[in-house]
């Protein structure tokens, strides 16, 4: 296979494994080209759009929020009784449950049950959890091939990238791109960017990786602990063909993603698709409770730090996610700045929450990449109050000493000087008289990152409260 | 009832005009108002950088210096919800005033009432670009955020609808962030800039007039892009508008006022 120099990590740098995310940085480098950027604002703006006339059409939208909101609440404040009561379940259905503590132990046990039945060939449905491990890398240096089969994920897969959104992985790439990969890697004519003649390529060439595979590894968006069943939806049907045609089916499961009762499960796929694309519904929303018969079944349920984050007061309610990806959408810094910005799995503001528990000083610029304008939490399906959580990480990124040297020391210079009105006043009023006398090039390079894109404002001659003091002495 | 204006440190120092009119306006209304010294800011922009241990010394200045009065009305949608999200956690005389601390366009709304609002007579006989600032939307509820489902109500766009002659720009992305977000303007600068650029777009292909506000903070971003883009649009205050030029005629102190609000409003491009 060729690499083409666009395939290069550009978008990659966010991810060097020597350095923290510098979220202002990778989104500089976005920006540049802002015809792209404003096409990439533009289709996530569009999935926005949808998903608000698919909420409007629903008068109940708001209660199954609360609904959705209070059912993760319960579930997650009983974790524990909920996971056992699942893995009872599954265990009396013929599947075989399996706990990873974290991602390396997940990644092993994946491994040794690939390893066990000789399988060579897997194909992978959209799993953000598989990416969260790394387990490509993982079993491909073990000789397992692994094909994701998601058409964005195979996408972004060819190029050796990562995904830069949890549900449009490749949202990223023009069609003309995702053209230009396909000529390279699967062979199609050069300059071919026709969507569907792109599609039925990808579909040819999945369809002979399906036939070929030994194992099926696919995500799961909900399991019900009562009946020990999993829930995979999916658009394009590619993890119902994995697993119905592969001996071996893993299901990889983060602990976050129980409910207690099926009956629960029709509150979730009324929001989470809503949400996700506009759409009513998956193409597929597919029901895994035991095995075919001669084929073997394998759960595993990841932590990987969810316990951690359970048991952090302020952000805990982050496992709520059911992962729809609308706060993507709406987020007006994501839209932006894309998703490979974020240097994590999980990008925009649920990633910004979810991601500086796994390390602050790496990701301590994330949860500065927000205005807290709110809008994540309004749109969020299960009410994670986002924003709320965005600025607690602030709280415990400074009080780490992870903030960037000069913006502590404006702050702590603030801070000492915001207590002391007349200090404000004295320092504004020195401030004005020199705006008023200084020539206007000279102030943008002293208004320093504001003056980059901004002029300040004329400079008033006097504050108000001169003017209240001349004007209305009889009460102050 | 006893009233307290608060004006935020960035309205008092580059903003004079505006608080003048929110006092005025309030004063037309037959509403009694001091406005306490003691404290000059609520602490917001250092405790949204995460420095809000550092930022107690400045809300509890505010608590303190507002403690006595009934209704704290704050000049600023932002520090508004700062104030009623965090003082809370200074102790009682902290919630209290939480409590009692609003923003000026909801006090006019829900308190004031739009009759007595519509009675000033103000006139603006131009197309305006609502942009209610992200925390007077969703921290305050000022209006119905696009994202929520049930009746569409906006205050702001009620106490607008009683000027004479002001009509409004539909716009494409109604509650869109202006990306000013405090320190995230200097943290996150090209971000920041390309979202307010893009507001500016959104007006222009709506043939605004002028941008209407809850914030300053957002018309200082907003204003500062226009300015260096050479584009002439109007950034007001909703108390700009509400205590209207042919009103301040008619005070008694129209010269003053006059001569304050000049300086700044011209070379913005202000209404001529």
């Amino acid at each position: 296979m060729t690499k083409r120099a666009f395939e290069l990590p550009v978008l990659h740098e966010p991810h060097r494994a020597d350095g923290a995310v510098d979220h202002a940085k990778a989104a500089a480098r976005f920006t540049a080209d802002e015809a792209r950027t404003d096409w990439h604002d533009g289709a996530l703006w569009w999935v926005r759009a949808k998903r608000d006339l698919a909420a409007a059409s629903l008068d109940e939208w708001e209660a199954l929020r609360e609904l959705a909101s209070s059912i993760k609440e319960h579930t997650l404040s009983r974790l524990d009784e909920y996971l056992v009561e699942f893995e009872a379940a599954a265990t009396r259905n013929g599947v075989t449950v399996h706990w990873a503590r974290d991602a390396d132990e997940h990644n092993r046990i994946v491994h040794g049950i690939l390893a066990e039945r000789g399988a060579t060939r897997l194909v992978k449905s959209k799993s953000m959890l598989t990416e969260e491990c790394g387990l490509n890398p993982y079993l491909q240096a073990r000789g397992i091939e692994v094909i994701d089969t998601d058409l964005g994920e195979r996408i972004v897969q060819l190029r050796g990238e990562a995904p830069s959104h949890i549900v449009l992985p490749a949202i990223h790439l023009k069609k003309e791109e995702v053209g230009d990969t396909f000529h390279d890697h699967l062979g199609t004519p050069a300059g071919l960017a026709d969507p569907t003649a792109l599609t039925q390529a990808a579909r040819e060439h999945l369809r002979a990786k399906f036939l070929a595979a030994d194992a099926a590894l696919t995500g799961v968006n909900f399991a019900i602990a009562e009946t020990g069943g999993l829930v995979v939806c999916t658009n394009e049907g590619n993890a119902d063909l994995g697993m119905a045609l592969a001996p071996v089916h893993v299901a990889s499961l983060g602990i976050e993603k129980l409910i207690p009762r099926a009956s629960d499960l029709g509150v979730f796929l009324r929001l989470l698709t809503r949400s996700a694309t506009g759409q009513p519904v998956t193409v597929y929303s597919s029901h895994v409770h035991r095995p075919r018969a001669g084929q073997a079944l394998h759960v595993v349920l990841v932590d990987n730090g969810r316990s951690t984050q359970l048991a952090r007061e302020g952000f805990w309610r982050s496992l709520k996610c059911i992962r729809c990806g609308a706060c993507m959408n709406t987020c007006p810094i994501y839209r932006r700045s894309g998703g490979h910005s974020y240097g994590s799995t999980v990008p925009g503001p649920i990633g910004s929450v979810l991601t500086p528990g796994l390390d602050l000083e790496r990701y301590a610029s994330l949860p500065f990449a927000s205005t807290l304008c709110g809008s994540c939490t309004a749109v969020c399906p299960v009410k994670i109050d986002l924003d709320a959580q965005l600025y607690r990480w602030r709280q415990l990124v400074t009080a780490a000493g992870h903030a960037s040297t000069g913006k502590a020391i404006a702050m702590r210079g603030a801070g000492l000087v915001l207590a002391r009105p007349w200090l404000v006043r004295a320092l504004g009023a020195a401030a004005r008289g020199a705006m008023r006398v200084v020539p206007r090039r000279v102030m943008r390079v002293a208004a320093g990152a504001w003056g980059r894109a901004r002029d300040l404002p004329p400079a008033p001659p006097q504050s108000f409260r001169a003017w209240y003091r001349a004007n209305r002495s009889d009460r102050s | 009832m006893n009233v307290a204006l608060f004006v935020p440190c960035y309205v008092d120092q580059l903003y004079p005009h505006v608080a003048i009119a929110a006092l005025g306006l309030l004063e037309a209304l037959g509403i009694t108002v001091a406005v306490p010294e003691g404290a000059a800011c609520c602490g917001q922009p250092p405790a949204n950088a995460g420095f809000e241990r550092r930022a107690e010394h400045t809300l509890g200045a505010f608590v303190s210096t507002y403690a006595p009065y009934d209704r704290v009305v704050v000049l600023s949608g932002s520090c508004a919800v700062h104030v009623r999200s965090h003082a809370g956690s200074l102790g009682a005389a902290g919630a209290q005033v939480a409590e009692r601390t609003t923003e000026l366009c909801a006090f006019l709304h829900d308190e004031v009432g739009l009759d007595a609002v519509a009675s000033l007579g103000a006139s603006f006989p131009r197309r305006v670009a609502v942009h209610v600032g992200c925390h007077a939307l969703r921290g305050l509820g000022l209006a119905r955020p696009t994202e929520l489902q049930g009746p569409r109500f906006d205050k702001v766009r009620a106490l607008l609808g009683t000027v004479q002659g002001l009509t409004f720009a539909e716009l494409s992305r109604p509650d869109e962030c202006c990306g000013f977000g405090g320190t995230f303007a200097v943290a996150e600068p090209a971000i920041s800039a390309k979202m307010g650029r893009d507001r500016l777009r959104d007006y222009d292909a709506h043939d605004a007039e002028a941008v209407v506000s809850t914030d300053v903070s957002c018309l200082m971003h907003l204003g500062g892009l226009a300015a260096r883009g050479g584009v002439r649009l109007p950034m007001l205050h909703v108390a700009e508008v509400l205590w209207s030029e042919e009103r301040r005629a008619n005070s008694e102190e129209s010269e003053r006022v006059r001569s304050s609000l000049l300086a700044p409003r011209s070379s913005l491009g202000g209404p001529s």
